[in-house]
């Protein structure tokens, strides 16, 4: 009853093929901005803008940038990190080197540069796939962060390779507080989910699960291999670009080389298992879930008697609990969280009635 | 040109430490067709094992035997309760499933034994010995014959008993192991257990190259570019892609790392893999895979 299609019918074809065909949907989507960009800014503390709903929206379009690429186009990758160091080191170099360059357009020249890397590293997915391919993304994760911190140039020459944030100015208003970060993050971030939900439906996203489900019989009805799996690593590096840029300067502030390292890489992954491979909302719930299930293991932990976990085996614990859920979830929902939120809404048409 | 040779061999015998690493991953992958990335994190936990029995005075054998116990116990566990509810999914799913087994594994190792490091001495001094004129490491050369002992154990498993020929069957073609009433669960829990135990001689000799700890878990990642040029199919590919990957480590630390600043080891090898993917996608040992649609 509450999901209901019955009755909304398209008299054309550009009322078919829009994204959001339902008028729940679309009212759902109003809802949900309107929430996010009025009522949250109103209503939310410093604590919940700096350390969870900021690093919640760049994690989702970390997210959201592999998932692009493993999970609609098939290329396991583990140099997410690598491409966001790029990012974020390119974005500040722009903004460095060019004074009075507009923050976004360095942000867009920053993932810019994260797609040209991820597009050479992606250069040898068309000779190796499968595992074979993961030496080729490890090789960036370990040689990006290598060359960010031994030329120093990258980094303006300061110690270790730390950089701090530009001004975060757009139109002369300046996003410097805690909220207004937030409003700048999440600006970003819906632009380039809108992008993402276009491109994954148009012809290049059809490709690109044509690839993944099985690339020889892409190829043999004449989809072209390279340039699908190319375009794959580079636009899934430039939303990864744009996130490294994000993560550096409206999250952390100041951050080194060595913020982006494997682990990084593995948390993304995580992400995109967790949340759904091939799912643009699962991007959202896997991000949240990152962000979220620490913070609650550590409030449960708090409500134990004194001594009996302390902060190191906490963190084992949180380390083996993940493991055990990615291993739950690949056998028992491969599909992940977006899946469960496609059974809720199927039983939302159905409600009250039973089938 | 003495000093070439000192470092070309110290990287061979560098090398044959990788392999070890990359024996239990061609082992696994053969039979299994799961590349598992768990293997670090089982070095770690049978090295933080036995090293833990040995400092409360368990004996030196009694406690490779216990770790040894544990290491199988370990492999049936997994067989149990991983691989068996996976069986027949994509191999990217089984990889993924062994990312999350290895963060199980290391939290549980440093969870149960704790994070510090721990000294291991397996009566081999690091001290050098001149051979023909050339120094070369006393560990190492131990770390070599070790191998060379293991390799040919597992050979003669392979190829002497029968389970070793249920084991090269199911390597060959599971569907035709199964129906022969090879039971494929049964190999796939020894394989993992032959896996543990390679893991367990591969946790001693880098623990006492080391010390044993947490980063253990990360030659995992030193051992993958050995796989890629050695093949994931074939033990001897592991062996000699090992040999090439360390000497050539090493050589181009001494020669090219001061060119650009140091520190090349980490990506090197990754470089080097890719060089030899680009020619022999299969690595070189590899089986070619024949794609139909």
């Amino acid at each position: 009853m509450l999901y209901r299609e019955a009755g909304q019918f398209s008299s054309h074809y550009a009322e078919d093929r829009r994204i959001f065909r339902l008028r729940q949907d679309r009212l759902g989507l109003v809802f949900l901005l309107v929430f996010a960009f009025i009522l949250i800014p109103w209503l939310g503390n410093d604590y919940w803008f700096s350390a969870i709903l900021i690093p919640f929206l760049v994690l989702s379009l970390a997210g959201l940038g592999l998932n692009l690429l493993t999970g609609y186009a098939g290329q396991l990758s583990l140099g997410s990190a690598a491409f966001m160091a790029v990012g974020a080191f390119a974005t500040y170099n722009f903004e460095l080197r060019l004074p009075g360059l507009p923050l976004l357009v360095s942000f867009v020249l920053g993932g810019l540069v994260a797609a040209l890397v991820a597009l050479v590293f992606g250069l040898p997915s068309l000779r190796i796939k499968g595992f074979y391919l993961i030496v080729s993304t490890l090789a960036a994760q370990f040689f990006v962060p290598w060359a960010l911190t031994k030329f120093s140039w990258f980094s303006n020459d300061s110690a270790s390779g730390v950089i701090s944030a530009p001004k975060l100015e757009v139109l002369g208003i300046s996003f410097d507080t805690p909220a207004g970060r937030y409003l700048l993050t999440l600006t970003v971030v819906v632009a380039l989910f809108g992008l993402a939900h276009n491109l994954v439906r148009s012809e290049l996203g059809r490709h690109w699960m044509a690839v993944r489900d099985m690339d020889t019989a892409a190829a043999v009805i004449g989809i072209p291999l390279f340039k699908t799996k190319l375009l794959a690593f580079a636009i899934s590096g430039f939303f990864l670009g744009i996130a490294g840029a994000l993560w550096a300067f409206t999250y952390l502030g100041t951050v080194e080389p060595q913020g982006f390292d494997l682990n990084r890489s593995f948390q993304i992954l995580f992400i995109i298992i967790i949340g759904g491979l091939g799912s643009i909302l699962g991007n959202f719930l896997g991000a949240a879930f990152m962000v979220l299930f620490p913070l609650l293991l550590s409030n449960l932990a708090s409500l134990l008697p004194q001594g009996l976990i302390d902060a190191g085996q906490l963190e084992h614990l949180q380390k083996i609990i993940f493991g055990a859920l990615i291993i739950i979830f690949l056998i028992k929902e491969p599909e992940g969280l977006a899946r469960l939120w496609q059974r809720l809404r199927a039983q939302a048409r159905i409600w009250p009635l039973r089938h | 040109m003495d000093f070439f040779f000192e470092v070309l061999i110290g990287g061979l015998l560098a090398g044959v430490m990788y392999s070890l690493i990359a024996i239990g991953f061609v082992l696994i992958y053969k039979a299994s067709g799961v590349f598992n990335f768990a293997q670090g994190a089982m070095v770690l936990f049978a090295a933080l094992t036995f090293v833990s029995l040995l400092e409360r005075g368990v004996p030196f054998l009694l406690a490779f035997l216990v770790t040894l116990a544990a290491m199988i116990l370990l492999a049936l566990l997994i067989e149990r309760a991983v691989l068996r509810p996976l069986v027949n999914r994509s191999p990217i799913t089984l990889f993924m499933a062994t990312l999350g087994l290895s963060y199980m594994i290391e939290g549980f190792a440093q969870m149960l034994w704790g994070t510090q490091v721990h000294g291991l001495d397996l009566g081999v001094s690091d001290e050098p010995l001149e051979v023909g004129g050339l120094l070369l490491s006393r560990f190492d050369l131990f770390a070599a014959a070790t191998a060379a002992v293991l390799v040919a154990v597992l050979s003669v498993l392979f190829n002497k008993t029968r389970m070793g020929l249920s084991l090269r069957a199911v390597a060959d073609d599971p569907l035709a192991a199964l129906s022969l009433g090879i039971r494929l669960q049964r190999i796939w829990a020894v394989v993992w257990a032959v896996a543990g135990f390679v893991g367990l001689v591969a946790g001693l000799l880098w623990g006492a190259r080391l010390g044993v700890q947490f980063s253990l878990s990360l030659v995992v990642l030193k051992a993958l570019p050995v796989l890629i040029i050695g093949g994931f199919t074939s033990i001897g590919g592991a062996i000699v892609g090992g040999l090439i990957v360390g000497a050539a480590e090493k050589l181009a630390e001494v020669y090219l790392g001061p060119l650009v600043g140091g520190g090349i080891e980490n990506w090197f090898p990754y470089g080097l893999a890719l060089l030899f993917l680009l020619v022999r996608p299969a690595g070189l040992f590899g089986e070619r895979a024949i794609e139909r649609v």
